[in-house]
């Protein structure tokens, strides 16, 4: 909980990782795709405040102390959502599997909720394997990166009728929230990796989910608002808008928040920290003391205050995942708390 | 002969316009040239029989930056810096890149984006890069239609007169020059009696449908925006630019 002039904040950290990118974990071989991959995210970590940077080695494979200490202790979180990315083609041991962030849920149930993923080309042992993993983590979301490699293929889609199959038995074993992250290698590479346009099918065809676009699908992200703004049950998972805008380009973080703002609501926005790229602290702190900068640019966006921040933070992510929040960090249900809503407007006036 | 040798230019001025050339080379995302965007490494011109040949080192903000995206901005700098005068030859090399092998060998034997990635590790494509080029040259014109009619709005135009506006009636200015361009490349009259907003087929776009298309345009602009920020970014990062 994190807690500021007198209001109180339950964060959940709705897309993190407990990853392994070292070197003993490369796949022989593949050595140059596993190091890209993880400079690559080293990289975006250099867009937070200097004092959070760490160098590569430390990057590549944090301790379990540290990420307790990091995101709990530090980062104000309260519950944390595991979002399970395997790239078996580059690292040995898969880069962040269910089984490695289930290890820490079992140690510690209350803090974490796992995600776990599927890969629609796996075929009947994927199948078994996304069961097995549903049933033993009681897991309710999965992750689902599409430009995943896979033997010769550089990608899928969620429209493809293996997914397809995938889903329908996703919303059969309980699971409620798939997570999409959209990657750049997907096949055919004469067609645009990052178009949303299947997630838009999936989720008219699957009104029992809920689809979670991390990143905002960036770098298309007008394309996601525009879906978004059509699919009641898709949201938008803020991980890299808040880590990679928020402190290293502000002004462009206040305009993509007031276009997700206008076009998505922040009754459909989640805070994600994208763990271990960025800490949680700074992003829920600058998040809580943010507004829009004073500007014409800025006049017509749709403001965010105190409870819609209280939503994006964690209250939204809290109702997707059935996680009970206390009642000093709830907002007051509709009817009864509308006095209170428009004193404290008036007081901020 | 003589007279040819007193008219060549210097090396230095051969490099002035190898430069000169990759201005003219955008990343189809950003919409913006690659040399403003720092990912030209290098231009080296050295002299060879039988003449100077440019080298010419891209780099990009990522490993695993889009290679559809990459190989357009590899080729089409090598097809610009082929126009310069007083070249024999050209080389183009994109380095730090997943797919740096078979997009610098295709695009060296001029072979197409289809050839150039068949059996290669990094995956295959099925189609040329027209079609994916003009969608974001498609998006570059909304981006572009925002940048233009936004200042004139907040100075007070009505939707009414926006709709009824043409390119030559809109003040000059460099966003213009560039969306007329745009326009040209999509086949879309760029002329100074030519309307001012147009969707990206061309059609005109009524007072009703104005706000709306307005709004859109809007959001484009802030998604390259936000796409050239953390590109920068993570090209600073990078590179320790």
């Amino acid at each position: 909980m994190y807690e500021k002039d007198g209001e109180k904040y339950f964060v959940v950290d709705s897309h993190m990782h407990y990853w392994d990118a070292s070197p003993e974990n490369w796949v022989e071989g593949a050595e140059q795709y596993a190091k890209g991959w993880i400079e690559c995210f080293h990289a975006y970590q250099g867009l937070g405040p200097a004092e959070t940077h760490q160098p590569i080695e430390e990057f590549q494979k944090v301790s379990e102390e540290q990420l307790m200490r990091e995101e709990f202790e530090e980062g104000h979180v309260d519950v944390a959502i595991f979002q399970s990315t395997y790239l078996r083609e580059w690292y040995k041991n898969g880069f962040n599997t269910t089984e490695r962030n289930g290890s820490l849920f079992e140690k510690y149930p209350d803090k974490f909720r796992v995600n776990t993923r599927f890969d629609p080309r796996d075929g009947d042992a994927g199948m078994r394997e996304f069961e097995e993993n549903t049933k033993r983590f009681g897991a309710i979301g999965a992750k689902l990166y599409t430009a995943e490699w896979n033997g010769d293929s550089r990608g899928f889609k969620l429209t493809d009728p293996e997914c397809y199959r995938f889903l329908e038995r996703a919303q059969e074993l309980g699971i409620k929230n798939i997570h999409v992250h959209k990657g750049p290698t997907i096949w055919p590479l004469d067609k645009d990796a990052f178009d949303v346009s299947d997630v838009d099918h999936a989720a008219t065809d699957f009104q029992g989910l809920n689809f979670v676009v991390e990143h905002v699908g960036l770098p298309r992200i007008e394309d996601f608002c525009f879906m978004a703004t059509q699919e009641p049950n898709v949201y938008a998972g803020l991980s890299v808008v808040i880590g990679g805008l928020m402190h290293a380009r502000p002004r462009f973080f206040a305009k993509v928040m007031g276009e997700l703002l206008f076009w998505v609501g922040e009754d459909k926005m989640t805070f994600g920290s994208d763990y271990n790229i960025w800490t949680p602290k700074w992003q829920v702190e600058g998040f809580v003391d943010w507004t829009f900068p004073d500007s014409d640019d800025f006049a017509d966006y749709p403001r965010l205050g105190t409870d819609g921040k209280k939503k994006i933070l964690g209250l939204n992510a809290a109702k997707l995942y059935g996680i009970e929040v206390p009642e000093e960090c709830r907002l007051p249900a509709p009817g009864e708390g509308a006095q209170l809503v428009e004193d404290r407007e008036v007081a901020q006036a | 002969m003589s007279l040819s040798f007193l008219t060549r230019p210097t090396a230095e001025e051969v490099v002035g316009r190898v430069w000169e050339a990759l201005r003219t080379v955008r990343d189809p995302e950003l919409d913006t040239d690659v040399v403003s965007l720092d990912f030209v490494a290098s231009v080296e011109v050295t002299d060879a029989d039988p003449g100077p040949v440019a080298h010419v080192t891209l780099r990009l903000p990522t490993y695993f930056c889009a290679p559809n995206f990459a190989f357009l901005m590899v080729a089409d700098a090598w097809d610009a810096v082929s126009t310069v005068d007083g070249l024999a030859d050209v080389e183009v090399v994109l380095i730090d890149h997943f797919a740096s092998d078979a997009i610098n060998a295709g695009v060296a034997a001029r072979a197409g984006f289809v050839h150039s990635m068949a059996g290669t590790e990094v995956g295959e494509a099925v189609a040329e890069l027209h079609e994916l080029r003009r969608t974001f040259t498609e998006r570059a014109l909304m981006a572009g239609t925002d940048l233009v009619v936004r200042p004139l709005m907040r100075d007070g135009a009505t939707p009414e007169q926006v709709a009824a506006m043409t390119l030559g009636e809109a003040p000059p200015s460099a966003d213009l020059e560039r969306l007329r361009a745009r326009r040209r490349e999509l086949g879309i009259p760029a002329g100074d009696t030519d309307p001012l907003v147009v969707d990206p087929s061309g059609a005109t776009v009524g007072v009703e449908a104005l706000p709306l298309h307005l709004r859109k345009a809007r959001s484009y602009q802030v998604g390259v925006d936000a796409n050239t920020s953390i590109c920068r970014g993570q090209l600073a990062v990078r590179y320790g630019l």
